[in-house]
């Protein structure tokens, strides 16, 4: 109970510090309108020429848009700025400071930043989702929306796991913000199904940055194709990322040394 | 004359032996890129097999080598960012460049250039790998070659002006990031990076045929994997001196008023 009182504290702290810039909403919002715009531009021309992808429909394919960005906005405001700093905090040795505190450090490393404009991305990508969801014209059961809402818990979790254990490489090599590079560049990837892509970007897309899970399972949730197969496949992969991501953080905390600080 | 030639050249081995040493930085940066196109890839050559092989005359294989060429006339389009004008200015950086005898771009332009080579060699492999696994039908004359090879200088040239163009608004003001965003969007869509520009609809055709990014992207690509005639190749080339005319002379009195603009804080 400690730690989720610690992680509620941190997010008010970062919740009241945003607040005060509050232009910062509108440019975020015009930045979401940027992206979603050019996002939209892409279905349009991919549908100016089929009436399916790969056995997708249009509104359908906006679903997984809208899951996309729901979950970048997960991603930018509550994943990437803790693990940025914990980056850094590695590279100037002041990680020292995290882990005298008394708390675990894996928890306090993980919920000390909060970007909350960034959320706006959160809303627009439900906003998207429920225009999607209504050309679907599908009966919305209580099963289907829970199934939803599980399926992009895990995926956030999944992809905290990967983000954790990628910058924990940078208790051995220091210099890990290309990795980050590449790792974006694989989360762009989640745009799309992943059934469309050839296996052995499939595989990638799964096992390795898990965007399968964390985009495509829940779009199926919301648009009636997933099976309780791939539900529990989810949730398997879920508690073994959990569990890798705890030994790599752990064994990367053991060859930390403080640097000055 | 020759203090401009001798400055470049020196900037550009500089450049050169610094960008080789973090080989592996900037590989995992390609590699990170690769992505984009190969999306784009896999979708398009989706859509032409769902359509019995070619989607606007295209087919899986020359969408292939258009996304592969791509890959390497992107790395050619990177140079010195709005982003990096905004953090020159912002923490007045800049005072020190406007000391030198020489205008600032000249040593962007030399520097970047100098890890183009760097680039260029790096992406030999990458390219190697790609065409393995995607299959690239290409068919390819000496003078596409040798007008490739110009063109993607000239995107370089015309998207460095254009870049910095859009960098120099932060004399003016600092929120800059909306309009960056913005016009990464624009070119996003009207350059060809995308998707080739003849699968748009023709008004979207027409109003990149008035506008600079299609020179940056499109044409260095198609000159190679399209078949345009002679002429209609060597007048991209001249579409591309225009260009780069227009964007030079731009910048040159953009740059005058913006200079009496600028206060230094620091730096």
């Amino acid at each position: 109970m400690n730690l989720f009182k610690l992680a509620w504290t941190y997010l008010r702290i970062g919740v009241l510090n945003e607040l005060q810039y509050r232009v910062n909403f509108f440019i975020q919002l015009l930045q979401s309108a940027i992206s979603v715009a050019t996002g939209l531009i892409g279905l349009s021309l991919v549908f100016g020429q089929v009436n399916n992808l790969a056995g997708w429909s249009q509104s359908e394919l906006l679903a997984v848009m809208g899951v996309h960005i729901l979950m970048g906005g997960v991603i930018r405001s509550a994943i990437q700025p803790n693990m940025e700093r914990l980056m850094n905090d590695v590279l100037n040795g002041t990680l020292d400071f995290a882990l005298t505190k008394p708390a675990d450090a894996q928890t306090l490393v993980s919920v000390r930043e909060f970007r909350f404009w960034q959320l706006t991305d959160v809303l627009v990508g439900l906003v998207i989702l429920g225009i999607a969801v209504t050309q679907l014209q599908e009966s919305m059961g209580a099963l289907q929306v829970v199934s939803f809402l599980a399926a992009l818990l895990m995926g956030a979790i999944l992809l905290y796991c990967v983000w954790l254990m990628v910058t924990s490489i940078a208790f051995w090599v220091i210099r890990v913000n290309e990795i980050v590079n590449l790792f974006e560049g694989l989360y762009a990837a989640g745009r799309w199904p992943v059934s469309i892509y050839p296996d052995w970007l499939r595989t990638g897309m799964t096992f390795l940055v898990p965007v399968a899970f964390a985009v495509t399972v829940p779009a199926e949730a919301m648009t009636n194709r997933l099976t309780p197969e791939s539900m529990l496949f989810a949730f398997g992969l879920t508690v073994l990322f959990m569990l890798m991501a705890r030994g790599v953080w752990l064994l990367g905390l053991r060859s930390y040394s403080g640097a000055s600080a | 004359m020759r203090r401009y030639v001798e400055f470049y050249l020196a900037s550009m081995r500089v450049s050169i032996l610094s960008q080789i040493q973090y080989r592996v930085a900037n590989y995992f940066y390609m590699i990170g890129m690769i992505t984009e196109p190969v999306i784009y890839l896999v979708v398009w050559s989706t859509i032409a097999r769902q359509q019995g092989g070619v989607t606007g005359g295209y087919t899986p294989g020359t969408f292939a080598a258009y996304y592969i060429v791509w890959t390497l006339v992107r790395n050619m389009n990177i140079v010195f960012t709005p982003y990096g004008w905004e953090w020159r200015i912002r923490e007045g950086n800049l005072s020190m460049e406007l000391m030198r005898p020489m205008h600032p771009i000249h040593s962007d332009i030399a520097f970047f250039a100098g890890w183009k080579f760097v680039v260029i060699l790096l992406w030999l492999p990458l390219a190697v790998f790609l065409t393995w696994v995607f299959k690239p039908t290409i068919d390819v004359t000496w003078l596409e070659v040798v007008v490739f090879f110009l063109a993607i200088w000239g995107a370089y040239l015309i998207r460095t002006m254009l870049l910095s163009l859009i960098g120099m608004i932060t004399f003016w003001t600092t929120r800059v990031s909306a309009i960056f965003e913005l016009y990464f969007g624009l070119e996003l869509i009207l350059s060809g990076r995308l998707v080739p520009l003849t699968l748009m609809p023709p008004w979207v055709q027409n109003l990149s045929a008035y506008l600079p990014f299609k020179w940056t992207f499109f044409f260095p690509i198609d000159a190679l994997v399209g078949s345009m005639s002679p002429r209609e190749l060597w007048t991209g080339i001249g579409m591309q001196v225009l260009w780069i005319v227009i964007g030079a002379s731009f910048l040159n009195v953009v740059w005058r008023s913006a200079v009496r603009q600028f206060s230094a804080v620091g730096g």
